[in-house]
């Protein structure tokens, strides 16, 4: 049994039919074609596929794609404005807070998350706003750099 | 044009050439490659532990519409396996079944759905046999063997003695043995395993896009299991979520996709679960170690005895080496003469274990270090001094023939020692705080490649052309580590000019050069030194040209990478006008840049497979622990680490910290909290929250010093970095513990229902002491 829903995806408008349960990262990945969003664990273990849902970090792969009619999805591939990456996308590369980057797209979504929250987080904040999401790589020393970089820049900005 | 000079990328911290996409989500993993077309492949898997398999009926999966392929072992009748010796797995499991969750089966479906539903359709029937899930059974006479080449069960027993061991027992002031045990740990890589298998009916050929390190292993092994020749196969390697050892040999999960994809005449994609990721393995084995060591008054060890058990899973992998490299990797970090190993890999009714980075080093450094400490504080001698007492002191081969060329342990030692306040700190600490030591080592490339066939170790070629765009081609396996950003500052380094003139192109058959694969930390050096190797001919091709053109002999033309000139008072030739000479008459320019392994660094011959070992330069590292145990939970809070790593020369100073951090950081999730467990050879583990990954909130603050002992035949000097310093921060953890709370942790991971009675006995023990 499909439903159809209708939201903004990056705010694009999108309709589209969908089983009742759909889970939201199939729907980004598969439907959408936004891949952008990982998968990395068999449900809500590792913060991959985190993505915003009316501006706040949330699982996709624990959310239903029908629960998300009227609301407005956000996911790495709308953070780049103009050709240029955002300020915690070029602090992940120029820190190289990303080494493989599989678990790249949901740190830096959990990180927006965390600073249209909180701009100018101190380092507890920022691990507590990052708690959700396991990268395998970088011991998160850099990170924790890369956010610290983008909100200085975002609160000169 | 006073400005004008060579552009230099060596030492300069480097963001990775491809950070834009990682940080875009641009970057395409094996699971992104979402084609319209594409079927979806499962896996059925074994339900049982050990089990000759009677019947398996696919006949009502195969009539289920949307079924486009089903396949099991009677598709394939050919082993595999990343040891030319060792290939004893199948893709799907034939006649036996030997750990649960074993392949036996494998659909292709239009959905997932469908997939489903048929792999529920298939009927296995199983007449179960004894398993075994710990050595000792598996080992005990009458046991049932898992292979019938494998008589004990035993995968390889490595025994060698060297030096005379008993003469270093007696010169001793002390000996001391005690008993380790590391519980079996797995890499939880980012990104669980997925696989594209695209194969062209039409032309009879096929194309893989695997989540491998080895993308030639796939290659070769792909050709081996479908009986393909290995021309009709091209393997592109996609971006990989990192592997740290599991994907250093090729996996059923990519020649299942095969196998089904060309059954079905089509594409198929297999996105493997985290479960299944746990499942398909290859980490570091459960490992018992009995050390005893001889240690003379100033310190110095004068004999050591090591006697080793690993639980190595259900086929071969790796097994070999890992038990070989567990004996051989006792020397080459400290000056050792007098060596007894006996080691024993044995076949288990678990998933297979493989080389995780570190390879085998890992639980024999623990056992070693934490002894040590033990001893020095026995000695009252200062653990710091004794791990200097025991330098290598001159340059050369080891006592089993290990080549160490370049040696800055001691300048990590001091600098360690110096930045944690080791003379001025320790003790001081308050209650429940300590301060604890040790050192590690790795290798730099394995010098033997296990598929010798006579070609250099690694070889890259350069493309330049009308556009005077260069275009480094590799088969070097970019899987996070920084692979092809090094490579690219090697080739822009020599020529002098910036990286964005670069272009790279990595593993891809049908275009890039062969490459063997990112393991035993080979690549900086090996494909390093390959690509320093092809810039030099590619610029003497260009100043040749230059030469030409500005009518002077080539070695009076200067190179200042975008300017070629004859002489400070010659406006010289742009870089595209140095690029056009040099086409005129030949076209488009491809060279090429080799690397070989000196013979005297392949190992020694004193014991059979003493190769295992043998590597062009050894990595260093000394690491400081500060540790807070929690009196009432015993739960150990890592405050602060303090790390130097003689990596020989920094190419990416950034990638550098990056690596050092990472894999301090891996030896704690190891130290701490990881740990598979199984029921009866089900893994109850095998997800994220019961495996436990260090989170964020638990990760310590880290000082990283880089330390440059320039080896003499690396890349600019350098040396692994990307593994040496996992292995100490465990023993220097553990040590941290017995300075904070005197209680001595010889089991891992060191989680506070193992602690906590370990504390409670001592505080007994000192109760009991004060009363007498």
């Amino acid at each position: 049994m499909k439903s159809l829903i209708s939201l903004t995806v990056n705010g694009r408008a999108r309709d589209d039919a969908v089983a009742g349960n759909l889970l939201l990262v199939d729907y980004l990945r598969e439907i959408a074609g936004l891949t952008g969003t990982k998968i990395g664990c068999d449900g809500g273990e590792c913060g991959a596929c985190t993505v915003l849902i009316d501006g706040r970090p949330r699982h996709a792969c624990l959310t239903l794609a029908a629960t998300c009619h009227g609301r407005a999805v956000e996911t790495i591939e709308g953070l780049e404005q103009g050709g240029r990456l955002s300020a915690i996308q070029r602090g992940f590369h120029e820190k190289l807070g990303a080494q493989c980057g599989f678990c790249t797209p949901g740190m830096v979504m959990a990180a927006e998350g965390l600073l249209r929250a909180d701009p100018r987080p101190d380092e507890a904040a920022i691990r507590a706003g990052m708690a959700a999401n396991i990268c395998r790589c970088t011991g998160y020393i850099k990170i924790i750099e890369a956010v610290q970089a983008a909100a200085a820049e975002l609160s000169h900005g | 044009m006073d400005e004008l000079a060579p552009v230099h990328s060596i030492g300069v911290p480097t963001p990775l050439v491809d950070g834009p996409e990682k940080v875009s989500g641009r970057a395409l993993f094996a699971a992104d490659f979402v084609a319209v077309d594409a079927l979806v492949g499962r896996i059925k898997r074994s339900a049982v532990a050990h089990a000759r398999i009677v019947s398996i009926d696919t006949a009502k999966a195969a009539r289920l519409p949307g079924v486009m392929s089903v396949v099991t072992g009677a598709d394939c009748p050919h082993t595999f396996g990343v040891l030319p010796i060792a290939m004893n797995e199948y893709p799907l499991a034939r006649e036996r079944v030997r750990y649960r969750g074993e392949p036996v089966a494998a659909v292709a479906a239009i959905d997932v759905q469908t997939a489903q539903r048929a792999l529920d359709l298939i009927e296995v029937r199983y007449e179960e046999l004894p398993a075994y899930f710990e050595p000792a059974p598996a080992r005990a006479s009458g046991a049932v063997q898992l292979h019938a080449e494998r008589p004990g069960n035993i995968e390889r027993d490595v025994h060698f003695e060297i030096g005379d061991v008993p003469a270093g027992f007696a010169a001793a002031a002390l000996v001391r043995e005690a008993t380790y045990h590391c519980a079996e740990v797995c890499q939880v890589q980012s990104e669980p395993h997925a696989a594209v298998a695209e194969y062209d009916a039409i032309r009879d050929r096929m194309t893989v896009r695997p989540s491998t390190q080895v993308p030639y292993y796939v290659h070769l092994m792909l050709s081996r299991i479908l009986g393909m020749e290995k021309s009709r196969i091209r393997v592109v390697k996609p971006h990989i979520g990192g592997g740290f050892g599991c994907r250093t040999e090729t996996l059923n999960i990519e020649l299942i996709a095969a196998l089904l994809a060309r059954k079905a005449r089509g594409t198929v994609r297999i996105v493997a679960s985290r479960e299944e990721t746990f499942i398909t393995h290859r980490g570091r084995p459960d490992q018992s170690v009995k050390l005893k060591i001889g240690m003379a008054n100033d310190g110095r060890i004068t004999a050591v005895e090591c006697e080793t058990v690993q639980r190595g899973g259900a086929y071969s992998g790796y097994g070999i080496v890992t038990i070989l490299y567990a004996g051989s990797l006792l020397f080459a970090i400290y000056d050792l003469q007098n060596v007894k190993y006996d080691g024993y890999r044995v076949l288990t009714n678990t998933p297979p274990n493989g080389a995780f980075r570190g390879h085998g080093t890992v639980n024999v450094r623990f056992a070693f270090e934490s002894l040590v400490d033990a001893m020095a504080r026995e000695l009252a001698l200062d653990p710091v001094a004794v791990r200097r007492a025991n330098l290598i002191k001159t340059m050369g081969l080891t006592a089993n023939d290990l080549l160490v060329n370049s040696y800055g342990l001691a300048e990590c030692i001091d600098k360690v020692e110096t930045a944690s306040g080791w003379k001025t700190r320790r003790g001081k600490l308050g209650p429940n705080r300590g301060l604890g030591f040790a050192c590690s080592h790795y290798v730099s490339g394995a010098s033997r490649p296990k598929h010798w066939t006579g070609e250099p170790h690694a070889t890259i070629n350069l493309k330049v052309d009308f556009d005077g765009s260069i275009t480094v081609l590799t088969g070097a396996a970019e899987i996070g580590q920084g692979s092809s950003t090094v490579l690219t500052q090697c080739v822009a380094e020599v020529l002098g000019i910036d990286m964005g003139r670069l272009r790279l192109v990595a593993s891809d058959s049908a275009i890039t050069p062969k490459d063997n694969g990112s393991y035993s930390s080979r690549v900086t050096y090996m494909v390093g030194n390959a690509a320093i190797a092809a810039a030099r001919n590619l610029k003497s091709v260009l100043t040749a040209a230059a030469a030409r053109k500005l009518g002077v002999k080539p070695e009076d033309v200067e190179c200042l990478g975008e300017v070629y000139r004859a002489g400070a008072q010659d406006k010289g030739l742009t870089f595209d006008e140095v690029v056009m000479a040099a086409l005129e008459g030949t076209g488009t320019i491809t060279v090429k840049g080799t690397f070989e392994t000196l013979p005297e660094s392949h190992g020694g011959k004193k014991y059979r497979g003493a190769a295992i070992g043998g590597t062009m330069a050894f990595s260093y590292a000394a690491l400081a622990v500060e540790v807070f145990v929690d009196p009432d939970t015993a739960e150990v809070k890592v405050e602060k680490v303090w790390v130097a790593h003689d990596c020989g020369k920094a190419l990416n100073p950034l990638a550098v910290e990056g690596q050092v951090q990472g894999s301090v950081w891996m030896g704690m999730g190891q130290a701490l909290s990881e740990g598979t467990q199984y029921h009866e050879g089900l893994p109850v583990t095998a997800n994220m929250l019961d495996y436990r990954v260090p989170t964020i909130v638990e990760s310590p603050p880290m000082e990283v010093h880089i330390v440059e002992a320039a080896d003499p035949h690396g890349p600019f000097g350098a040396k692994e970095a990307g593994e040496g310093s996992l292995s100490g921060f465990i023993p220097a953890l553990a040590n941290a513990i017995y300075d904070a709370i005197g209680v001595r942790v010889t089991e891992l991971p060191v989680t506070p229902d193992k602690l906590l009675p370990l504390m409670e006995k001592a505080a007994k023990d000192r109760a009991k002491a004060v009363r007498s």
